[in-house]
Parts: structure tokens; sequence; C-alpha cells
């Protein structure tokens, strides 16, 4: 069902853990639809220099979000942006459909992180030229795919 | 490598393909009249005595069908569509497999209607709810003897004396595990399936009790007593005789070694901090451990338990195909989160202790690791300290 690169970074996943004090931190998903996640950067002029993950989720969730971390650390903020869930599912070799939505949300936890990190330094300006001064509160869980049941 | 999926399936006894592999190019059809034809049905007819044996019943009340999903079919649809006139309305425990589930479904879109009886938080069904969902114009009440997700083992007898419908009895994960005697459950069907007793697949039968009639639900030349048509797959049927033979003879001494096993793997696991029983804890399938792992998702540990060789299933919405969790762990009263981290060890024939050792060897880290990368347990860890 998964590729082997999926299965590699579920059995290794990179960067798992928590940064203290990170500049920005992202929380997209639900525990009732099976999958949680949260994204922790450190970030130096924009440029993201570290970044780690912690999530409650299926192989997919947990593989897509070793694989996003790895594909954002050393990017600035605004590259990092460029990642979605399809450059993610990708570099992954793909992703079961069923999967795509429900378990593919790093890129979305990582874009919340960045949106904390800006919201953190006061630039409102920036929130909104990259388009994320009107992101969905995050318990509102509208963003975890229309195949989750509740 | 311990396999521990037996409720997801199981291998084929080596005596069982032996007799199987006498059949495979037989090219006797069991309706010709020729002596070939007649070798046929001798060993169609030979392997319906063995498997009415099993459960009691007189090979005359034994229709073979392609397994076991087939069966709850004709038992549910037939039955309802034969006997329309005598009521409109059947009851179906909430924890049925989802062939009864779906196939109760199909009525209602055709004009039935159709109640659910609950369950408790073990998996058993509630006798009084259940009587009060009994009406006049109640024709039918489907009800499995026990569940292979969480192994609760129901009351048939209890059921069958507030029950004046028919009764039916899906009796394909206890086969071979504990009794089933279609006399003493006092049921007006039954079904079972041959690879539950390490009999190929594709086969199984409805037991119809004297006088029970159903409307055959897959047309053909009015084989098995016209209930069922479609030329017999002689085999299979074999195969499935056979297992029956072997399983009436040894699943008593079986059954108590699988329990053994199953107290020691349900012990074990237990003993993993915020580990929970799913199901009755005595009345249960003597194979069956499932229990749930919070703060992880069932498919993480599948596959984490996979890479150490070691398989089972999981009732997790993220392995279904309509991606919902499980209908059984949401009627005994789990909350979505509590079903994402469900896992069912099953154990059969060729499983040995050693199997539930190596598991509760290597399952502990799995969970360790898996809580570590989630939110949910790193949240709960920092809260309680």
């Amino acid at each position: 069902m998964y590729s082997e690169k999926v299965l590699e970074h579920f059995r290794n996943p990179k960067n798992v853990g928590v940064i203290e004090n990170a500049d920005g931190v992202g929380t997209v998903g639900n525990p009732v639809c099976g999958d949680l996640m949260t994204m922790y950067i450190k970030v130096e002029d924009d440029r993201i220099v570290d970044i780690k993950f912690q999530t409650f989720g299926c192989g997919a969730a947990i593989a897509t979000s070793s694989m996003a971390t790895e594909l954002a650390i050393g990017k600035t903020i605004e590259e990092a942006l460029q990642i979605t869930k399809q450059t993610v599912a990708d570099a992954l070799g793909g992703l079961p459909p069923q999967k795509m939505h429900c378990s593919n949300l790093a890129a979305d936890a990582l874009k919340r992180a960045i949106a904390d990190y800006l919201k953190k330094q006061g630039r409102e300006d920036d929130l909104k030229r990259l388009g994320l001064d009107n992101l969905p509160e995050e318990d509102e869980h509208d963003d975890h795919g229309e195949l989750c049941p509740m | 490598m311990p396999y521990l999926d037996y409720v997801a399936g199981s291998p084929v006894d080596d005596r069982v393909v032996e007799e199987m592999m006498k059949y495979f190019s037989h090219p006797g059809n069991p309706s010709s009249v020729h002596s070939l034809g007649l070798e046929a049905r001798n060993v169609v007819e030979e392997a319906r005595n063995k498997v009415s044996g099993l459960i009691n019943a007189d090979s005359s009340e034994i229709v073979f069908t392609s397994g076991a999903t087939e069966a709850n079919n004709l038992a549910i649809i037939g039955y309802a569509m034969r006997n329309r006139r005598k009521g409109n309305h059947i009851v179906v425990s909430a924890i049925e497999h989802i062939s009864v589930i779906n196939s109760a479904k199909f009525l209602m879109k055709n004009g039935f209607e159709v109640d659910y009886a609950p369950v408790d938080r073990f998996g058993k069904v509630r006798l009084d709810e259940l009587e009060s969902l009994l009406r006049d114009d109640t024709i039918l009440v489907s009800v499995q003897h026990a569940n292979p997700e969480i192994g609760t083992v129901q009351e048939i007898r209890e059921i069958r004396e507030v029950v004046k419908a028919a009764l039916h009895v899906d009796a394909t994960a206890s086969l071979g595990k504990i009794e089933v005697d279609v006399e003493k459950m006092g049921a007006d069907m039954v079904t079972i399936s041959s690879n539950d007793i390490y009999g190929p697949r594709g086969v199984g039968a409805l037991y119809l009790r004297k006088g029970v009639r159903v409307n055959p639900i897959i047309l053909g030349g009015g084989q098995e007593s016209g209930m069922r048509g479609g030329t017999e797959n002689v085999p299979g049927i074999a195969g499935f005789g056979k297992a029956a033979e072997i399983t009436k003879k040894e699943w008593r001494k079986e059954s108590e070694r699988l329990k053994e096993m199953r107290d020691r793997l349900i012990d074990g696991l237990l003993e993993i901090e915020e580990t929970f029983l799913n199901g009755h804890p005595e009345d249960r399938l003597p194979n069956n451990a499932s229990v749930r792992f919070s703060y992880i998702e069932g498919e993480s540990i599948l596959l984490s338990m996979d890479m150490e060789g070691i398989q089972a299933s999981t009732g997790s919405a993220c392995t279904s195909k309509t991606l919902q969790p499980s209908h059984v762990l949401m009627a005994i009263g789990l909350k979505h989160e509590e079903a994402h981290g469900s896992v069912v060890f099953s154990l059969g024939r060729w499983s040995r202790m050693e199997d539930v050792n190596y598991v509760l060897e290597k399952l502990p880290p799995i969970i360790e690791r898996l809580r570590m990368m989630s939110p949910l347990y790193m949240k709960k860890k920092s809260g309680g300290d």
C-alpha cells in the first residue's frame, strides 16, 4: 500500500520532537479523525534553521511529517510556503489516494508555524502579503479532509 | 514469525489440502447422471455429513455457499424476501458482521423496517433493549454468536427465549473455538465458514432448520436443494468437510491451548500503561485479545509490528476503505480516538506460546516509540507532571 520511501520515513522519521522556545508553532488535525500534528520552527533571518514535529496518526501522517521537515529545513519562509501536500506526497513517491487528504497535514502545519512566527514578530503586512492573515482557527479543523467522519 | 491475524485469514491445514488435491482435476459435475458425476456428488454429500456433524445438524439442513458473506446475505435477504407476507420488520445487533449490516440496509432500501439491537460496553446484546424492539410484525432477528473484533460471546439461548421470530446466528468466528450446537442454540439459521476452521477460502454454509424457507439469492440450476444455484465447488466443499472432521475431533483440546495463550497475551498487553481490553473480560473467544492503546493510532502500530514480523488487525478508521472507525468499536461506546488505537490479536492452530512471548517482548518499545512521537501523549505527560 505504501511506497518504500514512505515506509523508510515511517521507520526512521527525521526531526521528531519539540523545540523549546520555538519561534513558530503550528498544529493541525483532530484526534477524533485520527491525525494530529504539531510543527515547531526555529527561524534566523527569515530562514528555517531548525524544525521538529510531533504526530499522532497513521503511517502516512508520520511519514509526511518527516518529509515536510526535511523539505523545509534551510529554506526561507517564503520558499517553505511553496511546500504543498502534493510536493510532500511527490517527494515520498506518492501516497494512496485515501491518505492524500486525511493524513497529509504537514504542509498545513508548516504554514501555520510560519504564520505564528510572523504574528509573534508583529509582521501584519507580511502575513497579509503571504496570504496567512486569514487562516481558520485551530479548533475549527476545517482542513483535515472531506473524508474524515467528523 | 508470529502471525496473530487469524481473524483476517487462516492458513489451510495440510490434511485439508491433501484431501482437496484429489478433486481439483476431477471433471465430475455433481449434477451429472454418469459415474463421474456420481463420484463428485458423493464427495459433496460426504462433506455435507461432516459439516452438519460439527454443528449437530442434519445433513439436509446444510446449504453450501461461497463463504460466510454469502451465507449471511442468503439468511437475511433470502429469509426476508421469502417471508415478507408474515411481516416487514427485522432486528439485527449493532455489532454484526458488515455482510449482515449491509444486507439489512439493502432490505431497508427495499421497504423493510430495520432496528439495531444495542450492546453494552462489553459488547453483549442488551436483552431488555432487544425485547423492546420486537414487534408483532418482526419476522427475523440476527445476532452473531461471537464477535471477531472484540471477542465477546453472546448468550444465544437467552436471546432465543425472548425471540419468537426466526433467529439467525452468525457463528463464523465461534466455530471451532467454542461449542456451536444448533439445537442448543435453538437457532433457525446459522452461518459458518470454512477458512475459520482452517479449510479453504471461498466456501461456507448456511444451516437452515428443517421447515425454514428462504428465497435463493444466487439463481441457477436448482443446486443445493434450490437454495443456491451454480455448480458446486467440489474441491472447496471437500476441503470444508475435511476441516470440519478435524475440528470436531480437536477443538476442545485446542480451545484450552488457545485460552492459555490468550490469557497470557492479554495479561502482558495490559501491563503496558494506558492499555485497555476491548470486549468482555470472561465471555470471550479463546483466541481473541483485543486491546486499545491510548494516544496512538492503530495503523502505525500495525506497520511497526509488521517490521518486527508480527501481524495483527486494527479497527482504526485509517485502515478501513471508508475511513470510518469500526462500527463494532463505536457500538460498545468507544470514542473515535479510542477506536483509532485498537488492535486485535487473534490466535489459531499454529500459534505457539513463544509467539505470544515474542509479541510481549517487541510491543512495549513500539508503543513507547509511537507515543514519544504523539503530541497527545506528550501533552498528557506534561499535564500530569
